[in-house]
């Protein structure tokens, strides 16, 4: 009896996690009156019209351009500057390396309200707001940490010894760390970049305040609902839609990964 | 060339994990550092390489000075208890990198690469990475990088240690001849007596960072000079125990022991006798034997050894015979000792006689 129904509870699970998911792309693929006058499980009127308007009309393409542009740069600083300092963590001991291991994953916990209005005023008086570059470097206030905390696990993963060994085939560091060692921590740096992209990518807070025009995210023109036209129900669906699928990409491509950061308890 | 090291003492905060050393390896020697787990073997090893540097103290290799000079410089080769290969080259990639650095040209390299992976079996392995490989060869790899180049000092800590017990023998009798026709010193580290003995050569005995012995392997096994380096190069653990001389007549564990020998040129008094367990036998060996009794506490068969430790008196003894003797435990066993191959040492743990 239990056998033959043990598919069931997953299935309600799975059913449940789908359908605001499967809401979205419905809604999307209506217009904005059917949206508002009728109640529908599917299309009545299957229209492409909203994501036409979206890969045409550049206000909002261009917000999806920002976003990319940001959380990419935002990826890279994140890892690059976290590398060294999850190795020097891992390799090294130094006077209150703990506690500062610990600070850095507590800036991880602060509210990014709380640093809206010192960034936005500190970015404004150095002219880098309305940039690509303000949200990239704000974003890295939980990045970093996230990124140093990540990283330290895989790099400790890995014996000293293989350090060692390399030194005494004559490899000088940098050599080693480039040729040697960030090619044995691949998997750790995908994963990393992973998160780092998750969590930029979904931030909107400190994105929406340092940006007007010319760096204004997606998730920012979503979430302006009345336009001159009116409500855009419709248009918003398919934005919403198109928003979820980098995540989705990426997620295919390190999904092999996030296994073992699990395992190394540091995801 | 030889390598020396002169007062090498380590410390870290508090703790001193290497105590004032004084050692000098010969040039074309191997030179076994034979001790239990945390008795200095690995951070000589690495003060030796240059991965660490002494906190006081002098290292001389080639009569030059080489305290403060780093690894990459050194031109030393060593091998990890671990496998430490690099999981991104190929197996041909991970022998050839100590070449690479080094700029010879690439058909040199792969001459001397072809070379040394025929001499560790690894030729048909070559294109593979060494995740693919099993433990034994992953080893060899590891081996191989290590005699690739020309370096003078080799440093193996505990290279069989992770491996089964078939791979560990085959490898273990292959190792001498590896470093054969080699200009270079080989330090060898080690838990095992076993491998002591076979691989030959010289021993430094080592107890809780003090280098207590060193001198040819077979000598430092003959004739320990006290009875710590006399424990620490016994396996199974050595026999001790407290001894009375008066004229011929020996007595042991309060006079429940007792013979006569007059070949033993010994002053009259107490002394402490050390007898390795395999001088106590369920039969008798050499022409000299005593009788000991005690209760079985364990018997236990390694291979086609008997293990059998017993209780006699207050004292735990364990003796090792050829061949398969069981016991039940709990039995009163009559053993055998070889009188001849005792060693004694005197109040000051120092051996003072050995026949």
């Amino acid at each position: 009896m239990m056998k033959k129904y043990k598919w069931l509870v997953p299935t309600i699970y799975i059913l449940f996690l789908m359908l605001p998911i499967y809401w979205l792309l419905n809604m999307s693929f209506k217009t904005t009156t059917e949206i508002i006058n009728t109640y529908s499980l599917w299309p009545q009127k299957f229209t492409f019209e909203n994501y036409i308007t979206i890969f045409t009309d550049n206000t909002w393409y261009t917000g999806y351009l920002n976003s990319i542009y940001y959380v990419v740069m935002n990826t890279i600083l994140s890892v690059v500057a976290a590398l060294p300092a999850a190795y020097a963590f891992s390799r090294y001991k130094f006077l209150g390396d703990k506690h500062l291991f610990f600070w850095l994953l507590t800036n991880r916990m602060a509210p990014p309200a709380v640093f809206a209005l010192p960034f936005f005023q500190f970015y404004s008086s150095i002219n880098l707001f309305d940039t690509h570059v303000a949200v990239a470097l704000s974003h890295c206030l939980f990045n970093i940490p996230l990124a140093v905390w990540i990283l330290e696990g895989f790099i400790s993963a890995v014996p000293k010894e293989l350090d060692e060994t390399a030194y005494v085939d004559g490899y000088a560091f940098w050599r080693f760390f480039f040729k040697i060692f960030i090619p044995t921590i691949t998997a750790g740096i995908g994963i990393t970049m992973f998160f780092c992209f998750m969590f930029s990518w979904v931030e909107l807070l400190l994105a929406k305040t340092l940006t007007a025009v010319a760096a204004k995210p997606i998730a920012a023109t979503m979430t302006r609902t009345v336009s001159t036209s009116g409500y855009e129900l419709g248009l918003l669906a398919a934005a919403g839609s198109l928003t979820i699928i980098p995540g989705a990409i990426v997620i295919y491509f390190v999904r092999n990964y996030i296994a073992k950061g699990f395992a190394l308890g540091r995801v | 060339m030889s390598l020396e090291l002169r007062n090498v003492e380590k410390k870290v905060g508090q703790d001193t994990h290497i105590y004032s050393t004084n050692l000098r390896f010969e040039k074309n020697t191997i030179n076994i550092l034979l001790g239990s787990t945390l008795a200095g073997k690995t951070t000589l090893m690495q003060i030796m390489a240059g991965l660490d540097k002494p906190t006081n103290g002098e290292i001389w290799f080639a009569d030059k000075n080489v305290t403060g000079v780093a690894v990459q410089k050194r031109n030393v080769s060593m091998v990890y208890q671990q496998f430490i290969n690099y999981p991104n080259f190929s197996v041909f990639d991970n022998i050839a990198s100590p070449l690479k650095i080094t700029g010879i040209n690439s058909d040199q390299i792969k001459k001397r690469v072809g070379q040394v992976s025929e001499l560790l079996k690894l030729s048909e392995m070559l294109d593979k990475r060494p995740n693919e490989l099993s433990g034994g060869q992953q080893q060899r790899t590891a081996l191989a990088r290590a005699l690739v180049k020309d370096s003078g000092l080799i440093l193996l800590d505990e290279p069989l240690a992770n491996l089964d017990f078939k791979l560990r023998e085959e490898l273990r009798e292959e190792l001498p001849k590896l470093f054969e026709n080699r200009e270079c010193i080989v330090v060898y580290a080690t838990t095992e007596p076993s491998d002591a003995l076979l691989i030959g050569g010289y021993t430094a005995t080592l107890m809780e960072g003090r280098v207590i012995e060193y001198g040819k392997t077979i000598e430092v096994y003959n004739k320990p000079k006290n009875l710590f380096s006399a424990r620490v190069f016994s396996d199974p653990p050595i026999n001790i125990s407290e001894i009375k001389k008066s004229g011929d007549t020996f007595s042991l564990l309060h006079d429940s022991v007792k013979w006569k020998n007059s070949n033993v040129d010994l002053k009259d008094g107490n002394y402490k006798v050390g007898i390795r367990p395999y001088n106590i036998t369920t039969y008798k060996e050499g022409n000299n034997c005593i009788e000991i009794k005690g209760k079985v506490l364990i018997s236990e068969l390694s291979g086609s050894e008997s293990l059998i430790h017993f209780r006699n008196v207050n004292l735990n003894w364990v003796s090792l015979s050829n061949g398969i003797h069981q016991m039940k435990v709990g039995q009163e066993a009559k053993l055998y000792m070889n009188v001849d191959e005792f060693m004694y040492f005197d109040q000051n743990n120092n051996l003072v006689n050995n026949v």
